[in-house]
């Protein structure tokens, strides 16, 4: 939080809980747009009147209701997921490690679970999803034990610079080995579609897969937000005031393993959501996690969903890969941030 | 008298690590001549590079193996040396042309090359160095904009984070253009990007050739200019050297290093940090002695790096990057956790 307020001079307990409100309304509204736009974007013209029948009058000869019923809205309900999921895990990061710039992607977090799924792509390619999702879990999980493994093992913590070039480095390591996998299997097209990131193979089953546990991951971040706030104003004072900071720490770490390890699962390596999102809302509806976190499922919820909309229209009838929309988005905001910084890090 | 005395103990011991590590790198260079899918033994080496050896052998060895590992040498040289450069220019030792994104600048102007002219298939040897020379230098170009901060000039930090966000975009970038390639465009710029040795033939060494033969020694020369901008900007200021202009040329020298490098060997990491790393732990700051240890350095890593990627799984070849990212990244970790600050 150093980045966007200093913590000096009473303005880091600033919140503005009816900002919260709005926000989070706005945002819920947002989505609902969103969602129905997305429903009505694609190669196909649909129009709203045959999208409000697929859903009241469904008819099975109908092609149109087909396409929407399972193409169009699985995808774009897996596009809100996914978003506040990544929104969700960033916001988490950000306030456990005390460093503006942690994002899933940016940590080597998406690219663990990347990995294990390469491996399983190329070792058991018939699995099912269920199996596959808990095992992107494992590999999440692996990223965030490297990232909080580094933190620890390093005198005096990592300062922003040195966390970006550890994710930066842990990230190339395992894309390294991704790619050698690859290359020996032969799943270069296969690794190469994944890791351009997208939401069009979603379907209603992969929704119902993940659901349950980005759902599930989100209400325990928010259990835990009281925590995080007080532990995003310093490990000593978090537990001068009685925390058991080893216990949120181990928690929050499991949170984002779970969130990001669904939504790499289904998307695949889109980064950046973490990072962008929870630093607007976090401007807007100051630094109490209470609000941060619900307001940044919701934003991120909205930036994924639309993006998907801009990922279909771009270059219709192709799809161009959300991980790069993103990035787009994303990278002006890192520079911006890198410039801001008034100390250096 | 004293620091005269040990300026000379320190002189001798850094020629005799140079004549040590020149030895190492000839040794390596015989063993991996040895290895690969078809083996020859050393005697038959000797023999078939004094013109004796069947025609097998003299085929594998002298069309394929030797151009390759003489291209290892170059790019390790190349790579290594453009680190110490952004290392001393930027004063940060954890400066690299891949962690600071010039690489992928050049990766990237290879792959709108390859994209743009599908039926070519693979730009002629000569024209990929200066390709990648201009994606490496308008990335060059772009990040040094955008880390300079009027009043305060480019702080290293902001320059490494910069680097790291626009390597980013680049990427995406290319994982767009990637994405249109059809299958066989696609598993040569897969390839590539991995840092595999590709273009293993005379041709490209003499593309590279030039290149190095101009840009070390020039570098080499400005060894006392490094000394002092690695220093502190004040007092190579006070001592009259012209900070902006000096920075700029080594700068340009240190591009136009890792674009060449990365035109021939693609995305290979980590040689940059390593090479001067090392050489620096062995004997010391002053650039005299070690920008050709780093030289020497970055060589025998490339070409252990391809060796070994060459000898795990000999039917399908292990890109070098691959295996120095595997080693490299470890260690690069390790001195993040080690160093302060």
């Amino acid at each position: 939080m150093s980045l966007s307020q200093p913590i000096t001079k009473n303005t880091s307990l600033r919140t503005r809980p009816w900002m919260a409100t709005v926000l989070i309304v706005a945002g819920i509204c947002g989505i609902l747009f969103g969602l129905g736009s997305s429903i009505i974007t694609g190669v196909a013209n649909i129009s709203f009147s045959t999208v409000w029948n697929s859903i009241f009058h469904y008819d099975s000869s109908n092609e149109h209701h087909v396409i929407i019923q399972s193409l169009r809205m699985p995808r774009a309900l897996a596009g809100a997921l996914v978003g506040a999921a990544f929104a969700v895990a960033g916001a988490i990061m950000q306030g456990v490690t005390r460093n503006p710039i942690a994002d899933t992607g940016l940590m080597g977090i998406n690219a663990g679970a990347g990995f294990v799924l390469v491996l399983v792509f190329a070792f058991a390619p018939r699995l099912p999803f269920e199996s596959i999702v808990l095992f992107s879990f494992i590999g999440a999980g692996l990223g965030v034990g490297l990232v909080y493994g580094l933190a620890y093992f390093s005198k005096n913590g990592l300062t922003p610079l040195r966390l970006a070039l550890a994710g930066a480095v842990v990230s190339s390591i395992l894309s390294g080995i991704s790619q050698a996998i690859s290359l020996l299997f032969q799943i270069n097209y296969d690794l190469a579609f994944w890791s351009a990131g997208g939401i069009s193979t979603a379907e209603w089953f992969q929704v119902s897969v993940m659901m349950p546990w980005i759902v599930g991951g989100i209400i325990v971040a928010m259990i835990l937000s009281r925590s995080i706030t007080i532990l995003s104003l310093g490990e000593e004072i978090a537990a001068g005031l009685g925390q058991k900071t080893r216990l949120v720490k181990g928690l929050a770490a499991v949170v984002v393993m779970v969130l990001a390890g669904a939504s790499v699962s289904t998307v695949g390596g889109v980064g950046f959501v973490g990072l962008v999102v929870p630093h607007i809302v976090r401007f807007l509806v100051g630094v109490d996690y209470r609000w941060i976190i619900p307001c940044s499922a919701v934003m991120g919820g909205v930036l994924v969903v639309f993006a998907d909309i801009g990922a279909k229209m771009i270059a219709m009838p192709y799809e161009t890969p959300l991980g790069a929309i993103i990035a787009v988005i994303g990278v002006p905001f890192f520079l911006y941030l890198a410039r801001k910084e008034r100390r250096e890090w | 008298m004293d620091i005269d005395h040990f300026s000379h103990k320190r002189k001798s011991r850094s020629v005799r690590l140079i004549l040590l590590f020149a030895v190492l790198l000839l040794v390596g260079f015989v063993l991996s001549l040895n290895t690969g899918p078809y083996s020859i033994g050393p005697f038959e080496v000797l023999q078939t590079l004094l013109g004796e050896g069947s025609k097998k052998q003299s085929l594998v060895l002298f069309e394929l193996r030797l151009p390759r590992m003489v291209i290892a040498v170059m790019i390790g040289a190349g790579l290594a040396v453009s680190g110490a450069i952004l290392q001393g220019i930027s004063r940060n030792g954890l400066s690299d042309p891949g962690i600071l994104g010039i690489s992928s600048g050049a990766g990237l102007a290879v792959l709108l090359f390859v994209s743009l002219y599908p039926a070519t298939n693979m730009a002629p040897p000569f024209l990929m160095p200066f390709l990648a020379l201009i994606g490496a230098t308008a990335t060059a170009g772009i990040i040094y904009m955008l880390a300079y901060k009027k009043g305060h000039g480019i702080s290293p930090t902001r320059l490494l984070l910069t680097g790291i966000a626009v390597g980013a975009g680049l990427s995406a970038i290319s994982i767009i253009l990637t994405l249109q390639l059809n299958p066989r465009n696609l598993e040569f710029v897969v390839t590539w990007q991995m840092g595999s040795l590709w273009g293993s033939n005379w041709k490209f060494v003499l593309a590279l050739l030039p290149w190095m033969v101009i840009l070390l020694p020039y570098v080499y020369r400005k060894a006392n200019v490094l000394n002092l901008l690695s220093m502190n900007e004040h007092i190579a200021a006070s001592l009259g050297v012209s900070l902006q202009r000096e920075r700029l040329a080594l700068m340009t020298g240190a591009v136009g290093l890792a674009a060449s490098s990365v035109a021939t060997g693609g995305g290979i990491g980590f040689i940059g940090l390593l090479g001067p790393h090392i050489a620096r732990r062995l004997v010391g700051p002053q650039h005299q002695y070690m920008l050709p240890i780093t030289a020497l350095v970055g060589s025998l890593l490339v070409l252990a790096g391809d060796t070994i990627g060459r000898s795990i799984m000999p039917a399908t070849e292990v890109p070098a990057g691959i295996v120095i990212s595997l080693i490299g990244g470890p260690y690069f970790l390790y001195l993040l956790i080690r160093t302060k600050g």
